[in-house]
């Protein structure tokens, strides 16, 4: 789960890291009364889930509580990157002496954690990256030994961070660490961190991605998801422990397993291509189980997706036999009864396929088609959905 | 041969009492694998019948290896536990640990494999968010089926586990030397290039089939190491071209960040590297299919 900013900034402050104090506003007014609390030039910040936003015009000086609610006004309702912004920060203006860079993150290609540090901060930070590979010290952090004060000397040393603020910024980064760790954060990115005239250290921005495989140990981060952002969808989904994710085409998709969903979708948008440029319109994995409830719950999802013309059901009957499959189909559909109103194409095949489709076969529901193999009912669905249109 | 897995193997199951691990030591079991024992300190000194084989539970990995000589465990821990019986494992030196596992924070999977690496290897981690492995007829050491496919001269390695069933199935007329699945999370053991090292090493493996997904860049370090080290035929297949950027799809490691991680990227990978990549699993089974008719 990626956090908006001044989530990221509540953790940052948990954890000692020093952050401007601030609240958010959804509206132009409530920004007003932070400004006049805070009784300072201040900043309003967009928060989305996306950077680029200072240069999208996200990111507005105010110098008054009027002005602030008026950058208040322009910000709300913007759109960034495809994200409408709900929601403003208002903090302090800073003064900035400079601006540096600094990430914690996980490093899935040399399987551990890595530091990435640069004095060049502000801008994104994959320009960096590509114009001034050099200006970007990478520092394998292990899992175990983690980020003590010494490690962070070594990065602070590595970015070449300047003497007067070294002391300081090794600090915030074993605080960093401490967030990183204790959080279950995949990522924490400060950009920029910034020193200001007087040479203190403070992270003005800050993005932070939380492991969702952790959320059994932190049940404090359910209050983190933004529940209005949700895809109606995909929250009733999440509420049934379904996995699924809304995509923006008309074949709806239900199979068993995240792999074989992924190539359903795939196998669905190739055979889309000849019928109308149709596409899938979610993926949802149903697991191994398979039983006749979650099937019903899956469709039942699907099929009040209004942009779903046709569904394709693609299981592999491996754990669970075909057979057990078919009947939870069977029993699906007789549980959704007339809310059933899209025709569906079945595909099944591993253990008591015979059987399966037999069960199929012999129930004869006027809305479900069998196709033998994945690529043909992949081409039968993208058919009917094209029809359907 | 066969990789990892040998009709020597001597498989422990931790978590066995569990209900995953007891529906799958009886599946297991069933497929005539080697299943000396199970591990549970909370309940050492039991012994449990599995319909007519009576498996005796030990309080530690060390205490089963030392009373069975078991070489081989599978571990079905929930996500809260499994890092401890991870670790267990890798200290008590067992040289195979496949991590079924789904579910386990990526700081716990990052701090298990740095112990490994740290301890000098000396354990092969599989998984975890795997099927497991299996060399039909000889072992079976996860959940995969062993109904899809009889032995044969195909390796495949695969990060999802229903992609590897359906593969086996497809090509179950020509049979397997070994399936891996080797787990889609962002933090896994043994690898695409572990798995097709031992393939090109192993002379009952005529021909393999790698699978892939969105996510990270493994799929790319393998087709370098393909075209650096491998010179057995291989085809390959990638999941994932219309998953959107930014969203998990199922597996916790498969997402697309940014540019990185996409499946054109890692099919225009694979292609430079000589290995033939279908657009369907179905279209995967069939070039190899042409391969081993052309092999015999
Ligand atoms: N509180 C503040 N006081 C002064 N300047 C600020 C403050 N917050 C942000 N800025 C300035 O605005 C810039 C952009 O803000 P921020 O980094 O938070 O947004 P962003 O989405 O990362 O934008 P971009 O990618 O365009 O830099 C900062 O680099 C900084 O120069
Ligand atoms: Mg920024």
């Amino acid at each position: 789960m990626d956090l908006y900013e001044y989530q990221a900034k509540d953790l940052f402050a948990a954890h000692e890291v020093p952050v401007l104090p601030g609240d958010v506003a959804t509206t132009p007014a409530d920004a007003k009364a932070i400004a006049e609390r805070l009784g300072q030039t201040v900043v309003v910040k967009a928060q989305v889930k996306t950077g680029g936003r200072g240069k999208a015009g996200g990111v507005k000086l105010a110098e008054t509580p009027e002005e602030t609610e008026a950058k208040a006004e322009a910000i709300l309702g913007l759109d960034i990157k495809g994200h409408t912004v709900h929601r403003v920060l208002v903090t302090p203006a800073s003064d900035i002496a400079e601006e540096y860079y600094f990430s914690f993150l996980l490093d899935r290609t040399n399987r551990t954690f890595l530091a990435m540090a640069s004095v060049e901060g502000g801008m994104e930070i994959e320009e960096v990256a590509a114009t001034k590979p050099e200006a970007l010290a990478k520092i394998p952090v292990d899992p175990i030994t983690g980020v003590d004060l010494a490690k962070a000397n070594e990065i602070v040393a590595a970015a070449k961070f300047p003497a007067e603020v070294a002391d300081q910024v090794a600090n915030v980064i074993v605080k960093l660490w401490d967030t990183f760790v204790a959080e279950d954060a995949t990522l924490v990115e400060v950009n920029p961190l910034v020193r200001d005239p007087q040479d203190k250290i403070i992270a003005l921005d800050g993005k932070v991605t939380l492991d969702d495989n952790a959320a059994f140990r932190h049940p404090a981060h359910a209050d983190l998801v933004d529940k209005q952002a949700e895809d109606p969808l995909e929250a009733k989904a999440k509420e049934k422990h379904l996995n699924y994710v809304k995509l923006d085409g008309q074949v709806g998709i239900i199979g068993n397993g995240a792999g074989l969903v992924m190539s359903t979708l795939d196998v669905v948008a190739y055979a889309g291509e000849k019928h109308n440029g149709v596409k899938p319109a979610n993926f949802l994995d149903i697991g191994g189980g398979a039983s006749a409830e979650v099937m019903a719950n899956g469709l039942d999802i699907i099929l009040h997706d209004p942009d779903v013309r046709s569904v394709f059901v693609n299981v592999f009957g491996g754990i669970t036999a075909c057979d057990a499959v078919a009947n939870g189909i069977v029993a699906a559909l007789g549980i959704l009864g007339d809310e059933a109103t899209k025709p569906l194409v079945v595909r099944l095949d591993g253990n008591n396929v015979e059987e399966g489709r037999r069960i199929l076969a012999e129930a004869n529901h006027p809305l479900v088609t069998v196709v033998d193999t994945m690529d043909n009912a992949a081409d039968k669905a993208a058919e009917l959905a094209a029809a359907g249109a | 041969m066969a990789i990892f897995i040998t009709e020597n193997s001597k498989v422990i199951v931790q978590g066995m009492t569990g209900s995953e691990g007891t529906k799958h030591t009886k599946r297991m079991l069933a497929s005539g694998t080697n299943i000396v024992g199970g591990v549970n300190p909370r309940k050492a000194g039991e012994k449990v019948d599995f319909d007519g084989t009576v498996l005796p539970v030990f309080a530690s990995v060390a205490e089963a290896m030392e009373a069975t000589g078991a070489d081989v465990t599978v571990i079905f821990v929930p996500p809260a536990h499994a890092k401890g019986a991870v670790l267990e494992a890798i200290d008590a030196g067992i040289e195979l640990a496949v991590v079924i596992t789904e579910g386990i924070p990526v700081h716990d999977s990052a701090a298990f494999w740095a112990h490994a690496v740290a301890t000098g290897n000396k354990t092969r981690i599989i998984g975890p968010n795997c099927p497991g492995v299996i060399s039909p007829g000889k072992s079976n050491a996860g959940i995969i089926p062993a109904n899809i496919s009889g032995s044969g001269k195909i390796g495949l390695v695969s990060k999802s586990g229903t992609l590897t069933y359906q593969m086996m199935y497809e090509l179950r007329d020509f049979g397997f030397s070994t399936a891996v699945g080797i787990g889609g999370d962002p933090i896994i053991g043994t690898t695409h290039i572990d798995a097709l090292q031992a393939f090109q090493d192993d002379p009952e493996t005529a021909a393999i089939v790698m699978i892939g997904e969105i996510g990270g860049d493994a799929e790319e370090r393998a087709a370098d190491y393909i075209k650096a080290n491998i010179t057995k035929p291989v085809v390959g297949y990638v999941a994932g071209f219309t998953a959107p950027e930014g969203k998990t799809m199922g597996h916790a490691g498969a997402i697309v960040s940014g540019s990185a991680g996409t499946a054109a990227a890692k099919q225009e990978a694979l292609e430079a590297a000589g290995v033939k990549v279908g657009k369907t699993p179905s279209e995967t089974a069939a070039l190899m299919r042409e391969i081993m008719q052309s092999i015999g």
